[in-house]
């Protein structure tokens, strides 16, 4: 008898009492741990090269703590954990809601974001190529800011099926759309620490 | 069982598909047995290419004072060389090994996510083919269109625009890019393959070590290669934004760009040497009649490599001058990270001990792995140390340290996995007498070409040069390892004639050709698309054993 028939013989056509984690969760931690590691790179680039430029403007003379946009941005983690729990327990009309005001959040953390940016190019003739200053706080932020983009896109597509009525059962898949953004949260936390607090 | 219903070949055999669907078939697939073998395909493909890389620098190297190869050439092909084994051969026969073997040998059905499965392939694919593209589009240095030629280490600031004309660096930098999110998501589908398919019972202590290897490659991967593409995303806004990263006059470190590409670089290392301690666990055991030999400190071990080695990087880069504390410090780790690994060694050797080995081609493969891989970690240890280090940094020594480690040990193991699961991937044996012909080729091709290069480099030869002076006590060693590579291109047109020979007319596999112990040869040879009729359920590490031997199984003693 071929080794094959035994298992067919005998293997359990049920996979009973046996349960592993979720391969969606699994990949989105891995993934944003490989995120977090290529903004940890950003980040000693910023620290290393603190203090080193040749010319000015510095970050102490050009840049304001960004207290409203901090607050918009996280407090977008409070609602899409919201948006979330109103999906797993099926409130669409919730959900709806609560995803909406998590994208007018992160449209405002953007807002404040390209105010500053025209304000520093404008006012302080500060761009990537005037000095070590410029080129690591436009490539840091940046990079955090295209995450931000990447997420509002995924949550404009989710409101979009929600309003289409599609999302419903999807609870799963948006969490992990939430792990996500709370995600890029945690880096603006990392980001306006080592910017705005130690770097000026 | 009473109905034939899970192979149904006499509902597929109505016709013989044109090759057009065949070919649109692969193009689309998203089964894992196509993918892994299409990955193992390409890599053999760009190994023939960088292999006639390497030949044509051997020639020009052959004598003093050679004219075979103009010194622009000479670089382009140094830099393709690097780059298209380690990133177009190394990186996609682990995945092509991963993506085959995981999910047979775990008893899942297919990967954990087949569709970014495909994405991770093309993604690589077209990142190799990228980098080729450079030699018809790489504007190079006044005109001339080419490849790049810095180096696969692409030193910053040397390769900012000022030193770096032209595009062909940046060639360079967008395809290492495309392959690093290919090879990324390859690793984190690995990751939530071996997680969450397991099979029923096929717990993580009784996982087979080739997995558990897979796994901890994969976490590397996951954790190693954004260094590298955040360099490469600093180095293009250098280029093209006109960022200072990299730039010195602007304040800039020129040392900087070494930290994070060997924060990559040399886990990397371990990432392309794992998958082949991966395959030689698996042969090991096998060949000799013997479950693995302290299993859990391989296991351990192999955790132990993947978390010292990415403490270890900067010993690329004593020569730089850095702090005597942190020379000290990676001479340290360097040589911590010869510890786990030396395990691993007496692992083999335990299992093979009092073992009843028998010599086929795979098995021959591990053992001149054993002995080769032995003498890289030698080199290994004196190059850790640091004032051996500064007296040999730059030369051949340290060519011949690394072209150890990653022909005599990697390339001998993959090798070994290819005579090992190539009847299982096909269903057709591999010759072994053309298989005996191809590892005693190699392995006197090997060692003509490298040992050599150990002395030359001890005499003062420096590495990447594409001449050199006669007179100075190198030239008949660089000709004899010129000479080894005549023996080492026969050795793999042994393996090609092989392939070939045994695809139109070998023996047949059975499912199980080895007597081997995991759930891979408990399925058809190939495999059918969907690989288990139904889930296996497993209660030992050895679940084939368990099966063939009823009256003695694992599951009693684990």
């Amino acid at each position: 008898m071929t080794p094959t028939a035994v298992l067919e013989r005998t293997g359990a056509t049920e996979q009973a009492g046996w349960t592993l984690p979720d391969r969606g969760r699994v990949a989105v931690l891995c993934l944003i741990v490989t995120e977090f590691t290529i903004f940890s790179i950003f980040v000693v680039a910023y620290i290393f090269y603190i203090g080193k430029s040749l010319s000015g403007p510095t970050p102490s003379q050009v840049l304001e703590l960004p207290i409203w946009a901090t607050i918009c941005l996280l407090s977008s983690s409070l609602t899409v954990g919201i948006a979330e729990r109103a999906l797993k327990a099926n409130r669409l009309p919730q959900f709806t809601l609560w995803t909406g005001a998590t994208i007018l959040l992160g449209l405002e953390f953007l807002r404040n974001t390209a105010v500053e940016w025209r304000h520093l190019i404008n006012d302080f003739n500060l761009t990537i190529t005037t000095n070590l200053f410029g080129t690591t706080f436009y490539s840091l932020v940046g990079l955090h800011a295209s995450h931000v983009v990447i997420g509002l896109t995924l949550l404009l597509l989710s409101l979009a099926l929600g309003l289409r009525g599609s999302m419903r059962g999807e609870g799963r898949r948006f969490e992990l759309l939430a792990w996500y953004w709370h995600f890029v949260d945690a880096v603006w936390v990392v980001v306006f620490t080592v910017v705005y607090v130690i770097g000026r | 069982m009473a109905t034939t219903t899970y192979f149904p070949e006499d509902a597929v055999k109505t016709e013989a598909p044109s090759l057009p669907s065949k070919l649109h078939e692969w193009i689309v697939t998203v089964d894992h047995k196509r993918l892994g073998i299409m990955y193992i395909a390409s890599a053999l493909f760009f190994f023939a290419v960088a292999g006639v890389m390497a030949a044509l620098m051997r020639i020009q190297l052959a004598y003093p004072n050679n004219t075979f190869l103009p010194p622009e050439v000479f670089n382009r092909l140094l830099t393709m060389h690097g780059t298209t084994m380690v990133f177009l051969v190394g990186m996609p026969f682990f995945a092509g090994l991963a993506n085959y073997l995981t999910p047979l040998m775990i008893g899942a059905r297919d990967m954990a996510f087949p569709r970014l499965n495909a994405f991770g392939y093309w993604m690589f694919l077209f990142g190799g083919i990228l980098l080729y593209f450079s030699y018809i589009a790489g504007e190079g240095l006044a005109g001339h269109g080419s490849a790049p030629d810095v180096g696969w280490f692409a030193y910053a600031p040397l390769t900012e625009r000022a030193f770096s004309r032209g595009t062909s660096t940046d060639y360079w930098i967008l395809s290492i890019i495309l392959t690093g999110i290919g090879t990324t998501a390859s690793a984190i589908n690995t990751i939530a393959t071996i997680i969450s398919m397991r099979c029923k019972g096929m717990t993580l202590a009784r996982m087979p070590l080739f997995v558990w290897l897979m796994l901890v490659v994969s976490s590397m991967v996951v954790f190693v290669m954004p260094p590298l593409t955040a360099g490469q995303i600093m180095l293009l806004l250098d280029r093209y934004l006109g960022a200072h990263f990299f730039d010195t006059q602007a304040g800039g470190s020129a040392v900087l760009w070494q930290h994070f590409f060997w924060l990559f670089g040399h886990p990397e290392v371990y990432i392309l040497m794992l998958p082949g301690f991966a395959c030689a666990s698996e042969i090991i055991p096998v060949f000799s009649r013997k479950p693995m030999f302290g299993r859990a400190a391989m296991i351990g071990a192999t955790i132990g490599i993947g978390m010292v080695s990415s403490s270890v990087w900067a010993h690329h880069m004593f020569s730089i001058g850095m702090s005597t504390s942190s020379n000290i410090f990676f001479a340290a780790s360097s040589m911590v990270v010869g510890l786990p690994t030396g395990v691993k060694i007496f692992n083999w050797l335990g299992t093979m001990y009092g073992g009843k080995i028998r010599f086929a081609t795979p098995m021959l493969f591990c053992i001149g792995f054993l002995f080769q891989f032995l003498i890289a970690g030698l080199t290994g240890v004196m190059l850790a140390v640091t004032p051996f280090d500064w007296q040999v940094t730059d030369s051949y020594f340290v060519v011949a340290h690394f072209h150890y480690v990653l022909l005599g040990g990697l390339l001998f193991t993959l090798f070994g996995a290819i005579y090992y699961w190539f009847p299982k991937a096909t269903g057709k044996m591999l010759s072994e007498t053309l298989g005996k012909w191809h590892f005693w080729l190699l392995v006197i091709g090997f060692h003509l070409t490298f040992d050599t290069q150990h002395f030359a480099g001890m005499l003062g030869m420096p590495r990447r040069i594409y001449t050199y002076a006669a007179g100075r006590g190198w030239d008949g060693m660089n000709l004899i390892s010129s000479i080894g590579v005549i023996f080492q291109a026969a050795a793999v047109a042994c393996l090609a004639w092989n392939i070939i020979r045994s695809l139109r007319n070998g023996a047949p596999a059975g499912d199980d050709p080895w007597d081997a112990w995991t759930l891979e040869w408990s399925t058809t040879s190939p495999p059918p698309e969907y690989n288990f009729a139904i889930q296996p359920e497993v209660r030992s590490s050895r679940p084939l054993w368990d099966l063939k031997h009823p009256e003695d199984p694992d599951w009693r003693y684990e």
